[in-house]
């Protein structure tokens, strides 16, 4: 574990030092390179705006007006019957709508059960093992203009659903079942 | 469809707060999301203009197409409509070392980066996703992590006695998520071209 936690510590300053260094000694004229990319960003982050902003405040509002836990006691039944902690049931449905939503449903969690209780690790697994596929959908496709993701959103629900059995899958391998 | 997606959460979210009498949590859920949406956009740009900033060094320095050499042999696989030599290969290499290592701020300028070179090689309706960018979009959503770095940051802050523990599972996880993913995405993939679209 102490290896890539060192990894994980010295990526950043590591690319940060080794790339411009690596580019001066190929002859590349750095800072003006590094100024052109800069501004490539800049241009980037303002064309994704206005589908970050038409996507989190529909996801904001889906939440708060009380559709998503109407949502979550519709799927009750069928994750129940797969073996999923009720507990984890919002959590399931949130993560591949909002990021930054699905964290503070796992902080709120490990904080109820205790981040080495089962639920508190099947949790952090769960949020760890897939990324916020309706918001990687709209920011990826709208930074190009692309409008019609064809079955995109399909293949990575499918793969978020099959993330979430597996999650459960090698926690129970891992750690035992639930108590 | 992502507009009728888009449609469906708000007009939904609208006539269930009627029903539920939460219209004033939604008004607010509504202008607090907006703030954060343009909150979020600006803290992007700094990382977003550092990351792209440093991979044009990379890229005019010849280290990107390096790394897309080093990882041709998966690369070429999962995307066999992009020429070997195209820098959208590089940028797909970059993005996926930098959420391998759990650097999500820095995989998000370089997956950005990469859906603008396979949009260059959209012969079709520019409006339409290729198949390409549609398996690239399944690697990053199921998103293959080594380091699950802020979870454990967060377990033990929350006072865990084994933070890390969680890492071999995530991996066993991710690594399910993923593979199911580019399954259904080559299976898609296939059922869509024979229906012509």
């Amino acid at each position: 574990m102490h290896a890539l936690d060192a990894v994980a510590t010295w990526a950043i300053p590591a690319l940060l030092a080794g790339i411009p260094l690596w580019g001066y000694l190929r002859g590349v004229a750095v800072y003006e390179a590094f100024l052109a990319g800069a501004e490539e960003g800049l241009r980037v982050t303002v064309q994704i705006l206005p589908y970050m902003l038409g996507i989190l405040v529909a996801l904001g509002v889906f939440r708060a007006s009380g559709a998503l836990d109407l949502v979550a006691q519709v799927a009750l039944p069928l994750t129940g019957r797969l073996g999923f902690p009720p507990e984890v049931l919002p959590l399931m449905l949130i993560r591949p709508l909002s990021g930054s939503g699905s964290l503070a449903a796992v902080a709120d969690l490990l904080r109820a059960h205790g981040p080495d209780s089962f639920v508190g690790r099947l949790a952090s697994v769960m949020q760890g093992s897939t990324d916020t596929t309706f918001y990687v959908l709209s920011v990826y496709f709208g930074s190009v203009g692309v409008k019609k993701p064809r079955y995109a959103l399909w293949s990575g629900l499918c793969g978020d659903a099959a993330g979430f059995v597996a999650a459960l899958w090698a926690c129970r391998w891992f750690y035992g079942g639930p108590p | 469809m992502l507009g009728g997606v888009w449609l469906v959460l708000i007009v939904t979210a609208v006539a269930v707060a009627g029903a539920t009498g939460r219209v004033e949590q939604v008004t607010q859920a509504a202008m607090e999301s907006a703030r954060a949406a343009v909150e979020t956009a600006l803290n992007l740009a700094g990382v977003m203009a550092l990351w792209l900033g440093l991979s044009r060094i990379a890229q005019e320095s010849g280290l990107m197409q390096a790394l897309a050499r080093l990882l041709a042999p998966v690369t070429r696989r999962l995307f066999p409509s992009v020429p070997p030599d195209h820098p959208a290969l590089g940028a797909v290499a970059m993005n996926l070392s930098a959420n391998l290592l759990g650097l999500g701020n820095a995989a998000t300028p370089m997956g950005l980066k990469a859906m603008q070179e396979l949009q260059k090689l959209n012969r079709g309706d520019p409006e339409e996703a290729t198949p390409a960018m549609c398996t690239f979009l399944v690697l990053n959503t199921s998103s293959v992590t080594l380091i699950p770095g802020t979870l454990i940051a967060l377990r033990a802050a929350q006072g865990s006695r084994s933070p890390a523990d969680i890492v071999v599972p995530t991996l066993v996880a991710t690594a399910v998520s993923a593979a199911v993913g580019i399954a259904v995405d080559a299976m898609l993939r296939r059922r869509w071209a024979r229906r012509g679209g």
